[in-house]
């Protein structure tokens, strides 16, 4: 068992505790993972991490080649899917489109013994905690996104699951649709008692529907913690630009960290040792002459290699001394005429960096 | 591709649909393709001239006419019935599972379909006849015999027309998402729960189709049924039977239960329209 950013993780006897070995031809998943009754974890990481292969080898989809699957006690390893005590709201929802949307609901709790009555008596149930009584008896294709998704979250709940999945539970709604469904979901979230588990490649839907971010990356956990110490404190380049900081690591001495390949930056921490130093893109200052009277001790040539819009705002990839993002407005740019391939100097004072031990 | 077609102008778009056809054809190819119409046309055209349509009515009422219809539409629907029974499955077993051999089986399934009737009323011949393989027992053990019965005629459609169901719904199976089995068996049911309560609705439009296919083979069989069934009006004489051996003493029966047989193939094709018709 691992000890990552302060995280304890023991054998526990309520909640989960995994650890995943999944064997691919080219992919190896190696994952441990623990939560506690009432916990909400994200896995967080880039397409072809590992997590969506995690979370079909939680339900028993894939089998695992390693490792093992306690849940509240219970070895799951060797159960079939259809024993487990685990719902799983897919990522397209996969709503049984033959089936009205109180007969999806109904579906789960039918296998398990309900008879048909009953099963109806508890979907509708659900359907109504969902606020979809008026849709019972529509069919999928008739629902919109947000609809199916609470439809989808209404079945996975509805068999009274210990472990409750979801992939990438937003990401077949449109913009809108999703700020609304985020918050409910939320809600749902926070009232289920025992584990649930999410799947996303948003920081934004990981950082608002969990308690605790998992950072996967190439099948591996590369951090842990609460969303805001994970927002503050990346320790991979995947996540600072996920959480939109230029993040490096070097060694520090004092009021300097030494980058492994490049200058120095000035902080304000004292350190020593191996560290990384973090400032998001608004820090930085551009000017196209070399400025006089800043008093930035931290002063880099760069060249543009690319703009963007960002939001209100242009972001501009800076290639040269130290590779860096930063932001500035559109006026900005336009009369420091930004372009790619022209030569700008860049600044950021020490105060807005923020360094932290590697 | 969908992008830049949908930001095309309405006008480009239109004509993309039509995209390759042209109202004018080189004489190379409009000559064999107007001949090999024809073809096609002319004995069904011949058949509707030569039509004793006076005498219809009187032909199309006789006995046997009706025994041989009613065999006909038994047997056919029998046949549908039996290969659905262990059609469904068997395209389930090739479409959702591995098992060594699995291609070489794919191949035995198919191989009724080009394979002469003749040949696989002979092959039934040797497994189901009376001094057959597996037929010596079921006629020393249980007294059935199976060739030149009702039954057999059941057998010999049933193994020829099973292979058009057991293709066209593995077809279906696997263009289906195997998920929804998935996301059914993470709520609790079992695989063949899933099965029955998920893939099936799901494929049903391909099941159908399968059916009806097998079922428009199995009325037109005349080889195998010969073969291992014989001939014997009102109890294995089917109208193929009867057409073919109407043609030997009274023409004009044969082309009224023709008659009969196209119209059934007719109602066939309307009935599987939206699947073949529309392939532009």
């Amino acid at each position: 068992m691992t000890d990552l950013d302060g995280i304890t993780t023991s054998v526990l006897t309520e909640g989960l505790d995994a650890h995943l070995v999944v064997d691919r031809a080219t992919f190896r998943l190696d994952l441990a993972l623990t939560a506690a009754p009432g916990e909400v974890v994200a896995l967080l990481g880039p397409n072809g991490a590992g997590k969506t292969t995690a979370l079909r080898a939680l339900a028993g989809l894939t089998p695992l080649t390693s490792g093992h699957l306690r849940l509240d006690g219970t070895r799951l390893d060797a159960m079939p899917p259809e024993s487990r005590p685990v719902g799983v709201v897919f990522q397209d929802y996969l709503l049984f489109p033959h089936l009205t949307a109180l007969d999806n609901v109904a579906f789960g709790p039918r296998c398990r013994g309900a008879n048909k009555a009953e099963a109806r008596v508890q979907a509708a149930v659900w359907l109504d905690r969902m606020g979809l009584a008026d849709h019972a008896g529509a069919k999928p294709r008739r629902l919109s996104g947000g609809q199916a998704q609470r439809v989808a979250v209404a079945r996975a709940l509805a068999t009274g699951p210990r472990l409750l999945l979801l992939d990438e539970p937003l990401a077949a709604l449109d913009a809108r649709t999703r700020l609304e469904v985020r918050a409910q979901l939320r809600r749902h979230l926070s009232e289920f008692e025992a584990v649930a588990v999410l799947v996303t490649h948003d920081p934004l839907d990981a950082m608002v529907l969990a308690d605790r971010l998992v950072v996967v990356e190439h099948g591996h956990v590369v951090q842990e913690g609460t969303p805001s110490h994970i927002a503050r404190h990346p320790r991979t380049d995947y996540i600072a630009r996920l959480v939109g900081l230029n993040l490096y690591r070097g060694r520090a001495e004092g009021h300097t960290v030494r980058l492994d390949a490049g200058p120095a930056i000035t902080t304000t921490e004292e350190l020593s040792g191996p560290a990384f130093v973090a400032f998001p893109p608004g820090a930085v200052t551009l000017y196209r002459d070399r400025p006089t009277g800043s008093s930035a001790r931290n002063l880099w040539r760069c060249e543009v290699a690319g703009l963007e819009t960002h939001g209100d705002q242009i972001r501009a990839d800076l290639t040269g001394e130290l590779p860096l993002t930063a932001d500035l407005t559109t006026v900005a740019a336009a009369e420091l005429d930004l372009h790619p391939g022209a030569p700008v100097w860049a600044t950021v004072k020490a105060t807005q960096t923020h360094a932290y031990p590697a | 591709m969908t992008d830049t077609l949908e930001s095309r102008p309405r006008r480009d778009r239109h004509r993309d649909r039509h995209r390759g056809r042209t109202r004018t054809a080189p004489i190379p190819l409009l000559v064999p393709a107007l001949v090999g119409l024809a073809f096609l046309l002319l004995p069904l055209i011949a058949l509707l001239v030569r039509a004793p349509w006076r005498s219809l009515p009187e032909q199309l009422t006789s006995a046997e006419v009706w025994e041989a219809l009613r065999l006909s539409l038994l047997c056919a629907t029998a046949a549908t019935v039996l290969s659905l029974v262990v059609g469904v499955p068997l395209a389930w077993l090739l479409a959702r599972t591995w098992f060594p051999g699995r291609g070489f089986v794919r191949a035995l399934v198919t191989l009724p379909l080009v394979l002469p009737p003749v040949v696989g009323g002979v092959a039934l011949l040797l497994a189901f006849g009376r001094n057959g393989v597996i037929g010596q027992w079921l006629d020393s053990w249980f007294g059935i015999t199976l060739p030149f019965t009702t039954t057999g005629v059941v057998l010999a459609e049933t193994f020829v027309a099973m292979p058009f169901l057991v293709i066209s719904v593995e077809g279906t199976l696997r263009a289906a998402d195997p998920r929804y089995e998935e996301a059914a068996t993470t709520l609790g049911a079992s695989r063949f729960t899933a099965f029955r309560r998920v893939t099936l609705p799901l494929i049903a439009p391909g099941i159908a189709a399968g059916a009806v296919l097998a079922w428009a083979r199995a009325l037109g069989e005349f080889g195998a049924t010969i073969t291992f069934a014989g001939n014997f009006p009102g109890r294995t004489q089917t109208m193929p039977l009867a057409v073919y051996l109407a043609l030997q003493n009274d023409p004009a029966a044969a082309i009224a239960l023709s008659l009969v047989l196209l119209a059934v193939s007719i109602a066939v094709l309307a009935a599987l329209r939206d699947r073949w018709m529309t392939a532009s």
